[in-house]
């Protein structure tokens, strides 16, 4: 059983003029289906707009569909009843590191969900121990967040949503406002949580080197969905890719190109050692001959 | 750098007063103000005055910290002495032009400003040994008997705290709009007084918008991780009130009763 399962998906931003008359709709998202499995990890791509985000925010409940049905966890989140089991089981880290910490003291804020949730007080503070420890900030739980750096806060938030203890993560371009480094740090921290605690995890970003780890890659533009595979599979595809607004890892990019002037070298090549190794033998190959 | 400074006063040191629970410092600065107020007699203030040393003296807060806060109402201060010395009616002393000082505005203009300074420095006090989280979580639960008449105190809290997490991000934004605005030749130090207010526009917009900005993530970030209020909601590090606490209760009390008592004994020994 998938634990997100989303069925012709739509969803319109309205704008409404002073009288709250209906002025205008955008459609965001158009007729989306999504299937994730327990487990695993998930990246969405997409350019600006391609409606990557709003999609993500249906599966915490937080926009509900105009049209189509988005169950999570065998729950349907326009059930208003199930909405804080919803929430609970469906985490999001959002975009801005100091726009979702809530506690002016780390151990504090990843605290917040669970207190949200009613757990007993002891089991807080397990859950914060085990969490922090999870994303390696646990030597900072006393600090406050307003010291740490853009990549510890945005581990802190992931440790926050860890400590409710969900069933899926869902990131919403949680590296788009850091350094390279930090960027590294959050995509470690997601990846071990979804090897170790089999963490389903649902990554949206438009950074083609943090795709290149998950499971399944899926492309989206307009609000549809318009490819979607392996990360091998999609990045063969480099001309679509192009059309779609979205860069290419840099190695693909020079495997692609190379294959252009004539170079015979296998399609999806994803990493700098991949495209080594190629080469590498592609020089033998020659030599042989 | 603006992210260092330390908000409300904190003073940090171990002493027992930063142990107490916030409640009971609450209640403390009160009973201390009300007793300023309530009781007038010489005897009284040399009582207050007393009990606020000894409140300093184990604070282990250096008296130079206390008496900072009271920069800030030496212009009230002085208002407050001036107006009650001239204005005081009673038998005069001596006059200034058609201004005359009285006995009585003596009396007064001194109470008032011993009042004032003593008022300020108690609660100082409070504020030195209590971080901004504590005095908050404190208020939550000593006002939470008004829960039942429909005032939303954990609301009230919970907005207090995010406003304490946010006065430093804020400061640092408004530093670096500041620094971008005279980048492009923005000017927020010539001119008058009414010129300054207008070239602070610049400043303030983009400062407001961004706020709202953050105020509209925060409140999807609260959601997002089951924010619903204060119903149903467990506590992390609830307040509970120890032996020390107690101790301070009854001092509290013991210090109530000793000024009602000095300020009677001292009211008869007036009349007398």
């Amino acid at each position: 059983m998938g634990i997100i399962k989303a069925r012709h998906v739509a969803f319109d931003y309205l704008r409404m003029d002073e009288e709250g008359q209906v002025e205008s709709r955008s459609r965001a998202v158009d007729d989306v289906d999504l299937d994730v499995e327990a487990g695993d990890f998930v990246a969405i791509l997409g350019h600006n707009g391609s409606g990557k985000s709003t999609l993500a925010k249906h599966i915490n409940a937080i926009l509900l569909p105009t049209e189509g049905t988005v169950f999570v966890d065998g729950k349907d989140t326009q059930d208003e009843s199930k909405l804080w089991e919803i929430r609970q089981s469906a985490g999001m880290v959002f975009q801005n590191p100091d726009n979702q910490i809530i506690g002016t003291i780390v151990d504090e804020d990843v605290g917040f969900g669970p207190e949200n949730m009613g757990v007993p007080q002891d089991e807080i503070w397990q859950r914060v121990e085990e969490s922090l420890k999870a994303v390696g900030m646990w030597e900072y739980r006393s600090h406050s967040p307003n010291k740490l750096s853009g990549g510890q806060k945005q581990r802190v938030a992931i440790a926050g949503v860890v400590a409710m203890r969900p069933k899926c993560i869902v990131l919403d371009e949680p590296t788009a406002m850091l350094d390279p480094n930090g960027r590294q740090e959050v995509i470690r921290t997601v990846r071990e949580l979804n090897r170790r605690e089999h963490v389903t995890v649902l990554l949206i970003t438009h950074y083609m080197e943090e795709v290149i780890h998950a499971d399944k890659v899926i492309v989206m533009d307009q609000g549809k969905i318009v490819m979607q595979g392996t990360p091998r599979e999609v990045f063969s595809h480099v001309g679509e890719l192009k059309r779609f607004r979205l860069d290419v890892p840099q190695a693909t990019l020079v495997a692609y190109e190379l294959q252009k002037a004539g170079i015979a070298l296998p399609d999806g090549i994803l990493s700098n050692e991949e495209l080594i190794g190629a080469l590498e033998a592609y020089r033998k190959k020659r030599q042989n001959k | 750098m603006l992210r260092d400074i330390t908000l409300g006063q904190y003073y940090p040191a171990n002493s027992v007063l930063h142990k107490l629970d916030p409640r009971v410092k609450l209640a403390g600065t009160m009973v201390f103000i009300v007793s300023l107020f309530a009781f007038r007699s010489a005897e009284a203030y040399i009582g207050a005055t007393l009990f606020l040393a000894a409140v300093i003296r184990i604070s282990k807060v250096p008296l130079k910290f206390m008496l900072k806060g009271l920069k800030s109402i030496i212009f009230l201060m002085m208002l407050t002495v001036v107006f009650n010395l001239f204005l005081t009616r009673g038998t005069v002393v001596f006059r200034l032009g058609f201004l005359a000082v009285t006995e009585e505005g003596i009396e007064t203009a001194v109470f008032m400003a011993i009042r004032l300074v003593y008022l300020i420095i108690g609660s100082s006090v409070m504020t030195l040994t209590t971080t901004p989280n504590d005095l908050t979580d404190g208020l939550e639960k000593a006002m939470r008997p008004l829960g039942k008449v429909r005032v939303p105190v954990h609301e009230i809290a919970m907005m207090m705290s995010i406003a304490l997490r946010f006065i430093p991000i804020l400061l640092e934004e408004t530093d670096k709009i500041m620094k971008a605005q005279m980048a492009r030749g923005a000017d927020f130090e010539s001119g008058g007084l009414i010129q300054k207010a207008k070239n602070m526009i610049p400043l303030l917009v983009p400062l407001f918008i961004s706020a709202f900005r953050r105020a509209n993530d925060l409140a999807m970030a609260m959601e997002a991780r089951g924010y619903h209020g204060g119903e149903g909601r467990t506590k992390m590090k609830p307040l509970v009130y120890r032996g020390r606490d107690k101790i301070a209760y009854l001092l509290l009390l013991l210090y109530l009763v000793l000024m009602f008592l000095v300020n009677r004994i001292g009211f008869f020994a007036g009349l007398i």
